[in-house]
C-alpha cells in the first residue's frame, strides 16, 4: 500500500490548487502602485561600434519618464562570471567586462544599448523606435573555429583573442592518454556536435525594481531560480546597492531550466530607473526577446576518441572541443562546459585513462551558460555515441560491450581518472530494469512487424552519469569557483504547533511546497498540512544558494533535515522540563515525548505552546523559543545514474522519425515523492528527446538569429512523443547525505539524447546501409533522409 | 479608447480600453485576471488560452473590442460553484499534469474545450489537439494522462 503521508508517499502537490485557479502569481503578474514600464533598445547587428546615441526625440515622446544608455552605467560594476577557470599554460581565462547596457560596441543581436522608461509599456515601446543609434557594422565572429583563427576579427577588442580559455583535464593525464591511444589495437573516433539550445521557460523573464526614498531599501521582484545570489551579485558587484538594503524576491516562476540562475543586466536597468524615478519600473520579456537574450545552452563541437582492446576491454578515452561561451561570460559559463563536463568523461565505466581538452571561445552570439544537465548532457552524448559506434567496429552487443566496462558494486568508493569519486552505483541492475521494463528481448519480433509495413525500427541504448547535489564548497573551491555551494533552512516552530519552514532553494515546478513538508512530517510525526514551505524571498528566507544542478533536494533538503533534528533536540530538552525528568530520558516518536520505562508523556503541541510561554523555564539552561537555523555543505556531489532504451521507426521515403517508446531506468538514490520524481523525469526525457529530434538555434553568418520565435524554434508538442516507462526502483542510495538521496532533475535531459540518436543509426544500419555511423542532432527528416541518401 | 462590455466568468464587465488592446491584455490588465498567460508573440504557446461564446480562443489573437457582448470564461472561473476544483482541474493534480503551472491555464481551458466536443477522446486525439498549447515542464505525459482520466478512461492509455 503507498503510504499516505511522508517520506515515500505520493503526497498531491498543495501548489497545484493556485495554478489551476488561475491564482499563481507570477512577477509580471503583480502590479505595485504608479509603475512604470521599460523597454530596451537592441542591437540589429551581431557585432558592431557605438558611435553615437541621440535619444533627444524618444524622451519627447508622449509618456517618458527616462531614457538610459550604456553611459549611464559605465562607471558601475559588471555583470560577473561566477567560476575562474585557469588555461593549460597556467594563465588565467580572458573575462571582458559584462555592462548593464552596451557601452563602446554591441556585441549580439539583441544586446541592449539603451531603454527607455514610459508610462505604458507601448509608450516606451514606440520611444525606442524613436532613438537613433549610429552602429558601424563590423564583420560577426560566429564560426568558432574561424574565431579561434583569426585575431584579427574580435568580439572583445581589449583582450586580443577570441579564446576565454584552453582547458586541460586533467593536464597530468595527457601524456599517458596520448600514448595509450597510439599503442592501442582498436581506437574508435567520431566527429561531433551538441546543437545549441534555448531553454524556453514559458514565462519569459520579468522584472520590477522599487525605491522607497524614505528608507533607501530597494525591492526586485524577478524571475530568479536563486534570489539571493542575484543580490549578492547585484549588492557585490554591479550596483553597489547594501546587501541589506536590496530584498530580491522570485514569486511563482514560471520555469527556469538554467535560464532564471543568472543575472540579467534587465534586472540592475529597472532597480536604477527605480531610484531615478521614485516609481516601480517594470520590464517583461517578450518571446523574441527570450530567444535574443536568454542564456543559450549546448552549442559544443567535439572530437572523441575511444581506445580499446581487441575485446572491447576500454583503454583511454580522449576528447577535444571547442565551446562557445557566445558574447559575454554568464555567471556560470564557465563551469558548464569545464567542471561539469571534463570530470564526467569516464562516463560509468572503468577506464584508467581520459584527457579532456576544452577551448571556450567568444562569438557574436548570446551568452551560452547552464541548460537543464549542463555539461553532463554534452559528456554523456560524447561518450555514449562512441560508445556505441565502437561496439558496431568491433561487432559486439551495445548492451554487452557496456556491461564489460562498468565500473563493479564492489569497486566503490571509485576514484575516476578525471578526479571525482563515485559513492555508490549498480550499472547492471539498471541496464536489467531497463530490459525489463522495455520488454528488449521481444526486440526483433517488433523490428520484424516494422519491416513488415516497410518502416526501420531500431533500438538505441545510452547509459549516463551525472554529478548532482551541487556542490562540496572546498572542492569548488579548488577547482575555481567564487562562490560556496551549501544551503540553509530555517525551521520556525509556531506557538500554536504548527510550522514554517524557510529554505534556500527556490521551487519553479519542482514541487519543494509539497516534498519539504512530506520529510519534516516524517520526522516529527506530525501530518504534512501542518508545515508550510515559504522560499523565494531574501527578507524572508536564510542565505541559501538556489535551485540548479539537481540539487534543491540532497543539499537543502539536507539542511532542513539538520535544522529539523536541531528543533527536536532543543524540543526534547522543553520536554524534559515539562516532564520533570533527564533531558536524555526523553524519547521522541509519531508526536510524542515520553520518559524511557514510564506513562510520562506530552504532546508536540504542548511543547511548542510552552516554548513561547516560557513561564518557569530555567533560563540559565533553556531559551524561549523553538527555531532552528541549518546550512549543510555537502561532502562531495551526488551521483544519479540510469540505463535508457529508446525505440524508433524510420520511414525510409522521407527520413521521418518515430520515437516508439522510451524506457528510462534510473537510479536517484531514496525517493521522497515518487509522482514528483515521475515527473521530473518525464519532463527531463521531453527536452533531451527534444534536442535529438527538433530543436536546434541557428545564426547566419552575419550573427541573426534565425530561430528567433516559435514559429522557426521547433518546440517538442504533445504528439511528439509516446507515454514514457519510468523506473526508480533500483536504489543505490547516497552514502554521504541523510536522506540518501541523489536528484532526478536533470537526469532525463541527460541520458536521453544518445539513446535517440543510437537508435536511429541501429534502424538506417538494419536497413542495410552500414556506413552510416553518425548524424548531427536534430534529426530532422531532412537530415535523416540526405544521410541515407548520401 | 472605447468602452467595452462583456460577461466574464459569468459577471457583467465593462472597461475602456484602446482600439488596438487585444483581450488578453485587456483580462489581465483592465480585469486583473491575471491567471491568463501570455507565453510567446506569435499564437503558438496557447498560455492564453480561454473561451469565447463557448469556443477556444487564444486571447492574443483577438482584439477586446471584439469580445463586445460576449461570453468569456478564463480559468478563474473553471472551478465548482463552491470553490472546489472541477473534475479536470482535480485529475491535473492527482495525475502532476503540471509542474511550473504558466501553461497549466491553457492547458486546463483547451482540455475542456476538447472534452467538450469529444468527451472520449483516444490518446492520439488528445496529444494532436494540444498541438496549440506549449508546456515545457511535463513532456506531456502527465497532462494526457489527466484529460484521458478526466473523461473516464484512464484505463486506454498506454502501459507506463
Amino acid at each position: 500500500m503507498p503510504k499516505d503521508g511522508g517520506i515515500g508517499a505520493r503526497s498531491k502537490r498543495r501548489e497545484d490548487v493556485r495554478f489551476l485557479t488561475g491564482r499563481g502569481k507570477y512577477t509580471d503578474d503583480i502590479q505595485l502602485p504608479g509603475q512604470t514600464y521599460a523597454c530596451f533598445a537592441r542591437s540589429q547587428v551581431a557585432n558592431g561600434r557605438i558611435a553615437g546615441i541621440d535619444t533627444t526625440a524618444a524622451e519627447k515622446m508622449p509618456g517618458v519618464l527616462a531614457v538610459f544608455t550604456g553611459e549611464d552605467f559605465k562607471d558601475v560594476g559588471g555583470n560577473p562570471a561566477g567560476w575562474l577557470i585557469n588555461s593549460r599554460d597556467g594563465t588565467p581565462m580572458k573575462e571582458p567586462k559584462r555592462p548593464v547596457l552596451a557601452h563602446g560596441k554591441v556585441r549580439h543581436v539583441g544586446d541592449a544599448y539603451a531603454a527607455v522608461v514610459a508610462e505604458t509599456y507601448e509608450q516606451a515601446r514606440d520611444a525606442v523606435d524613436a532613438i537613433e543609434a549610429e552602429i558601424e557594422e563590423l564583420p560577426a565572429v560566429i564560426d568558432m573555429a574561424s574565431a579561434l583563427a583569426n585575431s584579427d576579427n574580435l568580439v572583445h577588442d581589449e583582450i586580443g583573442t577570441n579564446q576565454c580559455f584552453d582547458w586541460g583535464w586533467i593536464e597530468d593525464n595527457r601524456e599517458a592518454t596520448d600514448a595509450a591511444i597510439k599503442s592501442a589495437p582498436h581506437v574508435t573516433t567520431l566527429h561531433l556536435v551538441n546543437n545549441r539550445l534555448v531553454p524556453n521557460a514559458m514565462e519569459p523573464r520579468s522584472s520590477t525594481g522599487s525605491y522607497d526614498p524614505g528608507t533607501g531599501e530597494y525591492e526586485l521582484r524577478t524571475t530568479s531560480q536563486n534570489p539571493h545570489l542575484t543580490r549578492l551579485l547585484i549588492s557585490a558587484f554591479v550596483l553597489g546597492i547594501p546587501e541589506n538594503k536590496l530584498t530580491v524576491i522570485a514569486p511563482d516562476v514560471g520555469g527556469g531550466f538554467g535560464s532564471k540562475i543568472y543575472h540579467y543586466g534587465e534586472e540592475a536597468l529597472v532597480l536604477a530607473a527605480a531610484k531615478r524615478l521614485g516609481r516601480p519600473v517594470r520590464w517583461t520579456a517578450t518571446r523574441t526577446e527570450a530567444f535574443l537574450t536568454d542564456a543559450h545552452g549546448r552549442d559544443h563541437v567535439t572530437k572523441i576518441e575511444l581506445a580499446t582492446e581487441k575485446d572491447g576491454k576500454f583503454i583511454a578515452i580522449r576528447t577535444e572541443t571547442m565551446a562557445n561561451v557566445g558574447a559575454y561570460l554568464s555567471n556560470f559559463s564557465t563551469a558548464t562546459p569545464t567542471f561539469l563536463h571534463g570530470t564526467l568523461m569516464a562516463g560509468v565505466y572503468s577506464v584508467p585513462n581520459v584527457y579532456v581538452n576544452v577551448k571556450a571561445v567568444f562569438t557574436n552570439t548570446a551568452p551560452v551558460d547552464a541548460y537543464r544537465g549542463a555539461g553532463r548532457p554534452e559528456a554523456t552524448y560524447s561518450i555514449e555515441r562512441v560508445v556505441d559506434k565502437c561496439a558496431r567496429e568491433l561487432g559486439i552487443d551495445p548492451i554487452e560491450l557496456r556491461r564489460k566496462n562498468f565500473i563493479k558494486p564492489d569497486m566503490y568508493p571509485y576514484t575516476t581518472p578525471v578526479a571525482l569519486q563515485y559513492d555508490s552505483g549498480n550499472y547492471d541492475a539498471l541496464v536489467d530494469k531497463m530490459e525489463e521494463r522495455g520488454d528488449l528481448a521481444g526486440f526483433e519480433a517488433r523490428a520484424a512487424e516494422s519491416k513488415s509495413r516497410g518502416k526501420l525500427r531500431g533500438l538505441g541504448i545510452s547509459t549516463y552519469i551525472e554529478a548532482c547535489g551541487i556542490a562540496p564548497s572546498n572542492l569548488v573551491g579548488q577547482l575555481g569557483s567564487r562562490v560556496g555551494l551549501y544551503d540553509a533552512a530555517t525551521v520556525r516552530v509556531n506557538a500554536t504547533g504548527n510550522l514554517s519552514v524557510m529554505v534556500g532553494a527556490h521551487s519553479h515546478g519542482q514541487g519543494h511546497e509539497t516534498v519539504f513538508p512530506q520529510i519534516v512530517a516524517d520526522m516529527l510525526g506530525i501530518d504534512e498540512s501542518m508545515i508550510e514551505i515559504v522560499h523565494g524571498d531574501t527578507s524572508k528566507i536564510p542565505f541559501g544558494m538556489g535551485t540548479y544542478g539537481s540539487r534543491s533536494l540532497a543539499v537543502c533538503g539536507s539542511a532542513v533535515v539538520k535544522a529539523t533534528e536541531k528543533v527536536i533536540t532543543k524540543a526534547k530538552l522543553i520536554a524534559a522540563h515539562m516532564l520533570e525528568a533527564p533531558g536524555e530520558e526523553v524519547e521522541f516518536e509519531d508526536g510524542i515525548f515520553s520518559i524511557k520505562g514510564t506513562n510520562k508523556t506530552v504532546p508536540w503541541g504542548d511543547v511548542a505552546l510552552k516554548a513561547y510561554i516560557p513561564h518557569d523555564f530555567p533560563l540559565e539552561n533553556l531559551e524561549p523559543g523553538l527555531e532552528e537555523t541549518a546550512f549543510y555543505d555537502p561532502a562531495n556531489f551526488t551521483y544519479p545514474s540510469g540505463a535508457y532504451a529508446c525505440e524508433v521507426e524510420v520511414d525510409p521515403d522521407t527520413g521521418e522519425v518515430d520515437v516508439l517508446s522510451f524506457v528510462a531506468a534510473d537510479d536517484f538514490g531514496n525517493v521522497m515523492n515518487p509522482m514528483i520524481v515521475e515527473g521530473q523525469v518525464q519532463g527531463g526525457l521531453a527536452q533531451g528527446i527534444g534536442q535529438a529530434m527538433l530543436e536546434n538555434t541557428t545564426y547566419d553568418e552575419n550573427g541573426q538569429l534565425l530561430s528567433a520565435s516559435y514559429m522557426d524554434y521547433t518546440m517538442p508538442r504533445a504528439d511528439d512523443f509516446p507515454m514514457f516507462t519510468v523506473d526508480h526502483s533500483s536504489v543505490t542510495p547516497c552514502t554521504h547525505n541523510p536522506l540518501g538521496v541523489k536528484g532526478c532533475g536533470e537526469a532525463g535531459a541527460i541520458g536521453s539524447p544518445a539513446a535517440v540518436v543510437n537508435a536511429v543509426i541501429d534502424a538506417i544500419q538494419r536497413g542495410g546501409k552500414s556506413d552510416l555511423t553518425h548524424i548531427d542532432m536534430p534529426l530532422t527528416p531532412a537530415r535523416v533522409w540526405a544521410a541515407m541518401n548520401a | 479608447m472605447t468602452k467595452i462590455n462583456m460577461t466574464v466568468n459569468g459577471r457583467a464587465v465593462s472597461a475602456e480600453a484602446e482600439d488596438r488592446t487585444l483581450l488578453v491584455e485587456f483580462l489581465r490588465s483592465g480585469l486583473n485576471l491575471t491567471g491568463t498567460h501570455v507565453g510567446c508573440d506569435t499564437s503558438q504557446c496557447g498560455a492564453c488560452l480561454v473561451h469565447v461564446n463557448g469556443e477556444a480562443v487564444k486571447s492574443c489573437t483577438m482584439l477586446a473590442a471584439e469580445a463586445e457582448g460576449a461570453e468569456v470564461t478564463t480559468i478563474e472561473g473553471m472551478a465548482n460553484a463552491d470553490g472546489s476544483l472541477s473534475t479536470i482541474q482535480a485529475a491535473f493534480q492527482e495525475h502532476h499534469g503540471l509542474q511550473c503551472g504558466f501553461c497549466t491555464p491553457g492547458m486546463v481551458m483547451s482540455a475542456a474545450a476538447l472534452l467538450k466536443d469529444n468527451p472520449k477522446p483516444s490518446e492520439a486525439e488528445v496529444r494532436d489537439y494540444l498541438e496549440g498549447n506549449i508546456c515545457r515542464c511535463t513532456g506531456y505525459h502527465n497532462i494526457v494522462k489527466a484529460i484521458m482520466a478526466a473523461s473516464g478512461q484512464l484505463d486506454a492509455i498506454a502501459a507506463e
